[in-house]
């Protein structure tokens, strides 16, 4: 029996470093290869050498995909690609490849250049990472070889997020990547059709959650900026540079305008101009509300939202800061933390989820005491508030999916496992398919049945369903008889007569001729029809003729009947069939031979 | 298969294609050139134009595709190659009883509906207040002048659709991108490739298992602005149906494009302004980059360049947000980012101004020597009667044509006589013969289907036997309401065994290589999908008690015994019958075999090169011996 394999090198039972196997008809394709934020040291990376432990994987794999541009997806790929070394094509939407450079360089500047580490990729790297890179379209069907094809679908979760359709003849895979099954202020949501995948491996970052209705999260997010404003603090926003942070702008714009609010809103980095503007030339890949309007109104042209200098950290007075990276785990935000962290006027709100071993994740637990480098502490007084504005699909939001894709198996990654071992149980109790959850460097193998795909000749087809009726019935079956022919890798589903003209056999007649004796005071052509009527009586379902030249057909079997020269009521019926009849010739012989009803 | 023509027009075609039971229609293009039959439709009050004696002016009527051919509400789907083979949509899905889906890419889609829009903007802006339908009475017709008298079929123009009925025909429009595979019904599958000709035009492959038909519909080789064309995924077709190949076959686009820019040059030095009637998304693009690489060389640097249409801002926008669908140079423009069109920075360096129509903010920032671009290029509706009416009159002014659909001088014909100067730079990136040719080559399709047109050389050009396509076998040629018979006959269709079913088979080799197996099995049809499953087993009949039976049951089950070939070996099957006890045979020879007399048995068998007849009488057991005895030496089918 055909087997999926799905091995996570990253993300088994974890978020963070995104990386999994898939092995399916003979295929070997990658999906995400991501980075853990929660390390710094090896463990930051999957570990390829599960792949073979010496060179290049370059021969293990199909392909790459990558699903969107965050780094625990994507973080990876320089060093998998250049440092470990792969020449295979890797696919990813237009966005994303256009976006995942600036990232990687970012993350690389301040691994390199801040954190002063060695052996780590370089620009040039990364540069000629790219360049292995195929974009991919939505819906696009993109045949990787003559068996391999892959298809994205629109994921939601940040701009040119995909989820993937892989597909090996009749078995196929879904993997989600991070999704969001909500529309959200610019971003539309997840969307697949109903593909029938053997496994779907989805992500399960909200597991648990069932979380409450949009709105009111923005309404809170709102309230708590205005109070703190108001109060004159400062409120520290840590966010990535794209996705959320172009959500929480836009909300944070229109009510600035409606409030008519004076305090400054400030964004870190120079990215946000650069950022704003991929979301410009992608406006195809936001919601329905943006592509509609941006012709009138471009919703990524700021007028309240200005570009931050370090120096403005120390002015007095409100304002908001957006600061990357979104964890508190280096950089601006980590910086501007340390500076305001001390004031319990002050407030940072973290809008997405924080991985384990990160300031934000301490934080957020409540950790009020950290431990900073150099073997200072910090004290955190501002107000901690956790909003979840990430976009990832919650628990009704992963059930919706697999009512969308219906699989016939289900696979979590990219959670905690407790979280995990809940979601599962409900999976198999509502949808009874079976649900994995594979820790990293576990393999999962699922079965699978598929039919065989056979060419059949029209004729035969055309002739079973005229047989068939325009209303099967469907508790009288009807079956089809044919020959299957299996040549080199063609097989053929044909009339029997035309699989002997088609291999140039000759046909071999059988045929059985038999006499049975019978005593009947009757003449030959009364003898001939009481024998129909008896057939007829018996034989409901056959078509039996009494035919002028003085036979009986009973479907073809020919029955004649003559009589004895020396006694004229003893006649001999002659019974003649073909190999084809053999059941029914055999049985009426017999049936023949126990003489006529009287 | 059956190809039904609704179109003659070789560049807006509209065909329907029958194949395994789906009807499908391929674009469905508005021919326009009717509206050169009307006079201009002027937005300010025009003293000579009305003073004109006879005929006035009337709404831009539209000739439609013949209609009585089939019922078009039986399509099942429309697939749309470009923006300009759907401008007759609204009339398809509006009236007709259409209740399928029409399947087009993004910007097709988007930039149809502008086009459409501005179609129905310049004829709405100028409200008739009479509409005249009366002298499509054929005897009336025949007392027109001109070449009115002559037109045909003139009671299928159409007045021009509305903005609602637009709305409400693109609704039904399903987003496509290229090569995806939109399943119809099960039975079909098609997949649009991408044609290189305009953003998001797309050829079409309409496939099944076994048979496949391809649609080319204007493409083109050039690198202009869209993603190249493909060319690979066209190959192993059946059926090729060609259409929209180039217009003008002489004109060398890039040729054009440099006296389109010689021209414009020399007229601004002189101080005269330039006309470019064109359409709103398009070319005008390439255009528009040429000049710009253009403007700063040729001292150009202050000139004004307008751009007025109703949706000229929507074009312009649009333009630059489908990275996907453009070619890589662009592509990668978009991944710094930047703006993909240079038309950006012209906009931002205020040398292209673009509005909506010449009254407003136009009338005031209009200043002179100019360039403006602007539509319609048929000059009979549209901002550009405005201006061939304001410069017509003046030498220094220059009109200058790039759009290869209306003849130009037609088009001018309303207003001689004429001071101003005609530039003719047709500009038609769409496939040559020398192309298609080299195309079809390398694609090698079975056969190709294609207008009439193109089997033989342009009326004005006869002697041009280069200007045809020449090919072996020749292509089928069809015309307006011709009916095409699609020279392929299916002969297989996909099925799907059942994994429970294929373990069961039981494959034997009858040749080396090859092996058969016989099949029983249920034939499930759902979808136009076929599945072959096991038969099921019969549930054992529950012995009746009513009635005591005397005969046993007749056989029930129908599976017919295989189909036997081979033949039986005389001396190999007499050893075989002596293994089984049977010893005393006479072996009679014939003409076509033996005759084997079992004495002791009282049967006879005779063995022949094609069958075998078993005589026995009253010996039943001794019968089923002999059969399967038989049946060792035949092969099953």
């Amino acid at each position: 029996m055909p087997e999926i394999k799905v091995t996570p090198l990253g993300a088994g039972q974890d978020v963070g470093r995104s990386c999994i196997l898939v092995s399916i008809g003979g295929k070997n394709i990658m999906l995400d290869c991501g980075m853990h934020m929660g390390y710094n040291d090896d463990r930051r990376f999957p570990d390829f050498s599960y792949i073979t432990q010496n060179g290049r994987l370059t021969d293990f794999l199909d392909c790459v995909i990558i699903s969107h541009f965050h780094l625990d997806h994507c973080g990876a790929l320089p060093y998998m690609s250049e440092m470990v070394g792969y020449d295979g094509p890797i696919y990813m939407t237009h966005p994303t490849k256009a976006i995942c450079p600036i990232l990687l360089e970012d993350f690389r500047k301040i691994t390199v250049d801040k954190k002063g580490e060695t052996n780590f990729f370089t620009s040039q790297m990364i540069k000629d990472c790219m360049k292995k890179v195929i974009p991919l379209n939505l819906h696009q069907t993109v045949q990787v070889d003559d068996e391999l094809e892959i298809k994205a679908y629109y994921a939601g979760h940040v701009l040119g997020a995909a989820m993937v359709h892989i597909k090996v003849g009749s078995e196929s895979v879904v993997y989600t990547g991070d999704y969001n099954m909500t529309p959200d202020r610019h971003l539309g949501a997840a969307w697949i059709d109903k593909c029938r995948p053997d496994i779907l491996i989805s992500e399960s970052t909200y597991a648990t959650t069932i979380r409450d209705s949009k709105r009111c999260r923005e309404r809170d997010f709102l309230k708590k900026v205005h109070e703190t404003i108001e109060r004159g603090g400062k409120v520290l926003i840590p966010v990535f540079a794209l996705g959320r942070a172009q959500e929480l702008c836009i909300l944070l714009e229109t009510f600035w305008e409606r409030m008519n609010l004076k305090a400054p809103i400030y964004f870190s980095t120079g990215l946000t101009e650069k950022a704003n503007h991929y979301y410009k030339l992608f406006i195809t890949w936001t919601n329905q509300k943006i592509r509609k309007t941006f012709v009138q109104r471009n919703m990524f042209e700021f007028k309240h939202i200005k570009a931050f200098d370090r120096s403005y950290a120390d002015n007095p007075g409100p304002m908001v800061v957006f600061a990357t990276p979104g964890m508190l785990h280096a950089g601006q935000s980590l910086q501007i933390f340390k500076k305001w962290a001390g004031n319990d006027k002050n407030m940072v709100i973290m809008p997405g989820y924080c991985v384990q071993g990160t300031i934000g994740h301490k934080i957020l637990n409540g950790q009020r005491k950290l431990e900073m480098e150099g073997r200072s502490t910090l004290d955190v007084k501002l107000q901690v508030e956790y909003m979840s504005f990430s976009a990832h699909a919650d628990a009704k939001g992963i059930m919706q999916l697999i009512r969308m894709a219906e699989p016939r198996n289900m696979l979590l990654v990219h959670g905690e496992a407790a979280k995990m071992e809940f979601l599962k149980g409900k999976i198999e109790q509502e949808f009874s398919i079976d649900c994995y959850m594979p820790a990293n460097g576990e393999t999962t193998a699922v079965t699978t049945n598929p039919s065989v795909p056979v060419d059949i000749s029209l004729n035969l087809l055309k002739r079973e369903m005229v047989l068939g009726g325009p209303l099967p019935d469907p508790k009288k079956p009807r079956t089809m008889h044919g020959t299957l022919i299996m040549k080199e890798n063609s097989l053929k589903l044909v009339s029997s007569e035309q699989a002997l003209k088609e291999l140039g056999l000759n046909e071999h007649q059988l045929r059985f001729t038999c006499r049975v004796q019978l005593q009947d005071p009757h003449s030959d052509s009364d003898t001939l029809h009481r024998i129909y009527t008896h057939l007829k009586s018996v034989l409901k379902d056959y078509t039996i003729q009494h035919l002028p030249d003085g036979t009986v057909m009973v479907e073809s079997i020919v029955i004649k009947v003559s009589s004895s020269a020396e006694d004229a009521n003893a006649k001999v019926l002659l019974l003649s069939w073909s190999y084809q009849d053999e059941d029914l010739g055999s049985y009426l012989s017999s049936l023949l031979k126990k003489g006529l009803p009287t | 298969m059956k190809l039904y023509c609704l179109s003659g027009h070789p560049t807006l075609p509209c065909n329907v294609l029958k194949f395994k039971s789906t009807t499908i229609m391929l674009d469905c293009g508005l021919d326009t050139t009717s509206v050169l039959n009307f006079l201009p439709l002027p937005l300010v009050h025009s003293p000579r134009l009305s003073k004109l004696p006879g005929w006035i002016s009337k709404d831009g009527s539209i000739n439609l595709e013949k209609r009585e051919l089939l019922d078009l509400s039986t399509i099942d789907v429309i697939l749309i190659s470009n923006y300009h083979c759907m401008m007759a949509l609204p009339y398809i899905t509006e009236h007709t009883g259409f209740t399928g889906t029409v399947y087009a890419t993004e910007p097709t889609l988007q930039i149809g509906r502008l086009l459409m829009e501005e179609l129905v903007n310049f004829m709405e802006r100028v409200p008739k207040a009479q509409s005249a339908t009366c002298w499509k009475n054929k005897e009336i017709q025949r007392m027109l002048p001109g070449p009115l008298k002559d037109a045909v079929d003139v009671w299928t123009w159409k007045r021009c659709y509305s903005m609602q009925e637009v709305n409400s025909a693109l609704s039904k429009v399903q987003l496509v991108g290229y090569s995806q595979k939109v399943e119809l019904f099960g039975a079909v599958q098609v997949s649009p490739l991408s044609s290189g000709y305009s953003l998001g035009s797309s050829n079409w492959i309409i496939q099944s298992h076994h048979e496949k038909v391809s649609y080319v519909s204007g493409s083109s080789l050039l690198t202009t602005h869209p993603q190249p064309m493909d060319q690979s995924s066209l190959k192993n077709s059946d059926v090729l149906i060609l259409t929209g190949l180039t217009q003008m076959p002489t004109a060398n686009p890039d040729g054009m494009l440099g006296e389109f820019c010689s021209n414009l040059a020399m007229t601004i030095r002189a101080g005269g302004n330039v006309l470019v009637p064109c359409y709103s998304s398009g070319v005008i693009y390439d255009l528009l980059e040429c000049l710009y690489q253009f403007i700063e060389s040729a001292n150009l640097g202050t000139t004004p360049f307008y751009f007025i249409s109703p949706v000229a801002n929507s074009s312009l926008e649009f333009s630059q947000i489908f990275a996907e669908w453009l070619c890589h140079n662009k592509q990668t423009k978009v991944y710094l980012p930047e703006p993909p069109f240079p038309h950006a920075e012209l906009i931002q360096t205020n040398k292209l101004k673009h509005y909506p129509s010449i009254h407003g903010d136009f009338s005031s920032e209009f200043r002179q020597p100019c360039v403006v671009f602007t539509g319609h290029p048929s000059l009979r509706f549209g901002d550009v009667v405005h201006f061939m009416e304001l410069w017509g009159k003046s030498s220094l002014n220059t009109v200058i044509f790039t759009e290869p659909d209306f003849s130009y001088l037609d088009a001018l014909a309303p207003y001689q006589p004429l001071a101003m100067k005609c530039v003719y730079c047709p500009i038609d990136t769409r496939l040559n013969f020398h192309q298609v040719s080299k195309l079809l080559k390398e694609v090698q399709p079975l056969h190709v289907v294609c207008p009439e047109q193109y089997t033989q050389p342009p009326l004005t050009q006869s002697h041009r036997s280069d200007l045809m396509l020449e090919l072996q076998p020749p292509p089928m040629p069809y015309r307006r309401c011709s009916v095409l018979n699609l020279p392929f006959r299916r002969r297989y269709e996909r099925v799907y065994i059942l994994p429970e079913l294929a373990n069961s088979l039981v494959p034997s080799e009858v040749k080396p290589g090859v092996s058969v197996a016989t099949v029983s099995a249920v034939l499930q049809s759902k979808d136009n999908k076929h599945t072959l499953q096991s038969v099921p087993k019969a549930p054992p009949v529950a012995p009746s008690k009513k009635r005591k039976r005397v005969m046993e049951e007749p056989p029930v089950t129908m599976a017919p015994k295989p189909l036997l070939s081979g033949a039986v070996p005389l001396e190999a099957f007499l050893a075989t019958l002596q293994k089984h006890g049977i010893t005393e045979v006479k072996v009679e020879e014939t003409a076509d075999g033996h005759i084997l007399h079992l004495q002791a048995e009282d049967t006879l068998i005779q063995l022949e090169e094609d069958g075998t007849h078993i005589v026995c009488d009253n010996n039943e057991p001794l019968r089923a011996t002999l059969r399967d005895l038989v049946l060792r030496f035949l092969q099953k089918l």
